[in-house]
């Protein structure tokens, strides 16, 4: 461990009083995250807090080297310069400040809205409209390449399919992609201005909601928040079945995604077989606590569920089941040319690009981005019991579907394992109130990738900030870049092997 | 006359079928039960009595593409012989107009899709007009070879002169027709792997992308018609691949029926076995359905 470039460096899982988070001037606060990210390290989170008095920044960043996590803040004026011509990966967060603070990223260079909502500070608009003029999603300048024989092609909001809803600008000539813009917005519920003030009682079942998908992952990031603030360590029981449920999760999301990547090749046997094996490990979290979703099953302090003898006997046998039909259904691709040939060589992200936009879970895997949270940040059951990380080289949509189906693989012998070896004891303990005037930072790895969540406290033990940040977060420019010199008809392909959350970014 | 109605009854009610054949084989692969033998002909009805929206933007040829479309197809089927039987209509040189009527159709159903100016539409126009392109030599050379292996410029005497027995004369000419044939067969009809008739996802498809803008019974034409088309050139490919003849007429109608009925369940096979190709791909297969249908007039010509 070198340098810490003026930041506070803690665990993940951890919390500090809010007065040992570093107080730098601005200019040092964005050269050193420059600088960190030149040394390797990663920006998990960035954001504003503040009201009428002011804004103060804060970034949140991850050294997987070290296994650590860097904390700072600075005061901010009305403007800052923009860091995203030499750290891309800040491009998103710049833009997220200007829209809830209105506070001006000056030389950004694509400065735009991101969710198109009102500044949570009333009257401080970034782009100055008007309050009384409506933002409607997606309603913006668009990146245009112009030319005789370049056309564009808008899909979205309202898609063929039943999906969520986004907008997608493609530049093409001819069926050749130069370039893809994506504006998203349309589900943006207002969850991180919801939280201020919590947590109360609806404030789980925010985290539960934040995107549906990665329920576990979220909610997870959420309880090791709570745990964090409280200061307590929960019954081993709670964290194996914690884990237990985000594996299964993976396991369900995993699945479905490789039958939809077959199914938009058109191949039929897999993307059957897929759709009914997602339903058989969605029915194991259901075993566990009522839900396929494993919506209720995580709280502060435990699980809101014990896992008996029984119900692990019955999950073994379902997941044996799950195993053995998965393999077989998964090795079809593998074995068949055409769908072989589809996926090689199809939205390929090179290493660089991927690092550059600090791209997350399986799709930087695929890029070779030996990177994973459960293994770099270890948390819960995860500091005892480790699962090896899947990485693949080529970037390309075969990659992101190697690397599912590798990862399903482990996550079934780390279930399996689990279950063989479930601690006894208590499943859930009390934990006190949030402390007051405290940071707290939790990094899961949900489905998609790393879930950051950052929590501030007030003097009472409130949440005056609560910062979610989704893994589709960082990966929609991803899939964005995968695009280029691509022929516009794999962009479902491609899309569907990101396969990244609407809501989960709109929040 | 009894053939003729027969022709003209099987013309019209048996294209739906086809398509259901299909789609039970396609489930029978995915482990699912699958939609009724007859859904197509429920998902017609269903459409002939909604009511149709059209875009402010379009023109009259917008409202007459399907219907011009359909009409084409089914006066295509006038020309073809169905197994041993005659066509209902024929004379010297009806196979040319055989393969314009189709082109006819298909002319009305880009500028249609062109019509609406949307984007996808001008970008199925665009892909549907290219592997036309490559996919109409396919079907002169297979004519040409046809022609000369009969003597006639007819398409009933062409069609009907095959037989077993030329089979074991010509084999090799007629292996490459079939081959030629099957692959125009996938493309024309917008099957996998050229076209994914189910796929929802608007940015991969061609033919479907076309009338995404039709609706109620300009639809229900569109789909008719797609499934006479299907039917129409199967029953050209029968023809080749499967000149089996008893000599009794209705015997000779129930070989017809099965051999179609058995196409239909091989298209269903293909498209549960494989995926579709890439885009850029696809001309490469029709250049070669093109060069098998030509080495083929080269055999018979020699």
């Amino acid at each position: 461990m070198t340098d810490h470039f003026s930041m506070k460096t803690l665990y993940n899982g951890e919390s500090l009083p809010l007065a040992a988070v570093p107080l730098v001037k601005r200019e040092d606060f964005l050269q050193g995250i420059i600088n960190a990210v030149d040394r390797g390290w990663r920006i998990s989170a960035m954001f504003g807090d503040g009201g009428a008095d002011g804004v103060t920044l804060y970034a949140v960043l991850s050294a997987k080297s070290d296994g650590v996590l860097g904390v700072m803040r600075s005061r901010c004026g009305d403007s800052f310069p923009s860091i995203t011509p030499y750290c891309p990966q800040a491009n998103l967060f710049e833009r997220e400040i200007a829209e809830q603070f209105g506070v001006k990223p000056e030389g950004h260079p694509w400065f735009k809205p991101v969710r198109f909502h009102r500044p949570f500070r009333p009257g401080r608009d970034a782009w100055g409209r008007d309050a009384s003029e409506r933002i409607l999603p997606g309603v913006t300048d668009f990146y245009r390449v112009e030319g005789e024989e370049v056309h564009e092609v808008a899909v979205g909001p309202v898609h063929a399919g039943i999906i969520e809803p986004g907008h997608f600008r493609f530049q093409c000539h001819g069926e050749e992609v130069f370039h893809l813009e994506i504006a998203l917005g349309f589900q943006h519920r207002g969850i991180e201005a919801g939280l201020i003030g919590g947590p109360g009682p609806r404030t789980v079942h925010q985290m539960e909601t934040g995107a549906g998908d990665s329920t576990v992952a979220h909610t997870w990031a959420y309880c090791l928040i709570m745990e964090a603030l409280a200061g307590r360590r929960i019954p081993a029981k709670g964290e194996v079945i914690r884990a237990i449920a985000l594996e299964l999760e993976r396991l369900a999301n995993h699945t479905g995604d490789l039958g939809a990547i077959a199914g938009d090749t058109g191949y039929l046997p897999t993307s059957s077989y897929c759709g009914r094996i997602r339903g058989d490990f969605l029915n194991m979290s259901a075993v566990l606590c009522g839900s396929r979703f494993s919506r209720g099953l995580l709280r502060p302090g435990g699980t809101g569920f014990d896992c008996s003898l029984k119900q692990a006997d019955d999950l073994l046998k379902r997941l044996a089941a799950g195993r053995a039909d998965l393999f077989n259904a998964v090795d079809l691709i593998w074995t068949t040319p055409s769908v072989m040939g589809r996926l090689e060589n199809t939205g390929t992200v090179s290493i660089g690009t991927a690092t550059e936009l600090a791209l997350t879970g399986p799709a930087a895997r695929a890029c070779g981005m030996a990177m994973d949270v459960r293994q770099d940040f270890p948390y819960g059951i995860y500091q005892m019991s480790q699962i090896p990380v899947v990485t693949a080289k080529s970037g390309d949509v075969y990659a992101r579907t190697l690397v599912r189906w590798l990862e399903a693989d482990k996550s079934l012998d780390f279930v399996e394992e689990q279950l063989r070896q479930l601690p006894g004891g208590p499943h859930r303990a009390q934990i006190a109130p949030p402390a007051a005037e405290r940071i707290a930072v939790a990094l899961t790895e949900g489905w998609r990738g790393e879930v950051c969540h950052v929590a501030i406290t007030d003097e009472v033990g409130r949440f005056s900030r609560y910062k979610i940040v989704d893994p589709s977060f960082h990966n929609w420019p991803g899939l964005a870049m995968a695009l280029r010199g691509q022929q516009i008809s794999d962009f479902p392909l491609c899309n569907k092997s990101f396969n990244l959350s609407y809501c989960g970014f709109d929040l | 006359m009894t053939d003729i109605l027969i022709h003209l009854l099987l013309t019209i009610f048996m294209p739906p079928l086809l398509l259901g054949v299909i789609g039970k084989t396609k489930a029978a692969f995915a482990g699912r039960v699958g939609a009724p033998f007859l859904q197509p002909y429920y998902d017609l009805a269903k459409l002939i009595r909604k009511g149709s929206v059209f875009s402010d933007t379009t023109t009259w040829i917008f409202r007459a593409g399907p219907i011009v479309t359909l009409a084409a197809t089914l006066v295509a089927a006038l020309l073809i012989p169905l197994g041993s039987h005659n066509s209902p209509v024929s004379f010297a040189g009806d196979m040319v107009l055989f393969a314009y009527l189709f082109a006819l159709g298909r002319f009305f159903t880009t500028t249609a899709a062109l019509d609406t100016g949307s984007s996808f539409e001008g970008m199925g126009a665009a892909r549907e007009a290219t592997f036309a392109c490559l996919a109409e030599p396919t079907l002169f050379f297979t004519l040409m070879t046809l022609s000369r292996l009969s003597g006639s410029l007819s398409l009933t005497p062409m069609l009907t002169n095959l037989t077993v027995s030329l089979w074991f004369r010509a084999g090799a000419a007629l292996i490459l027709l079939v081959g030629g044939m099957f692959i125009v067969l996938l493309a024309e009809n917008c099957r996998i792997p050229f076209d994914d008739p189910t796929t929802h996802l608007e940015l991969t498809m061609i033919h479907e992308v076309m009338v995404l803008d039709h609706s109620g019974p300009a639809f229900a034409y569109i789909l008719y018609g797609a499934a006479v088309k299907l039917f129409v050139i199967g029953a050209f490919f029968i023809h080749i691949a499967l000149p089996i003849k008893t000599g009794n007429p209705l015997l000779d109608w129930g070989v017809f029926i099965l051999s179609m009925l058995g196409l239909a369940v091989a298209i269903g096979v293909v498209e549960s076995i494989m995926a579709r190709l890439r885009l850029l791909r696809i001309p490469q297969l029709l250049v070669a359905a093109c060069i098998l249908s030509a080495f083929s007039m080269l055999l018979i010509l020699r």
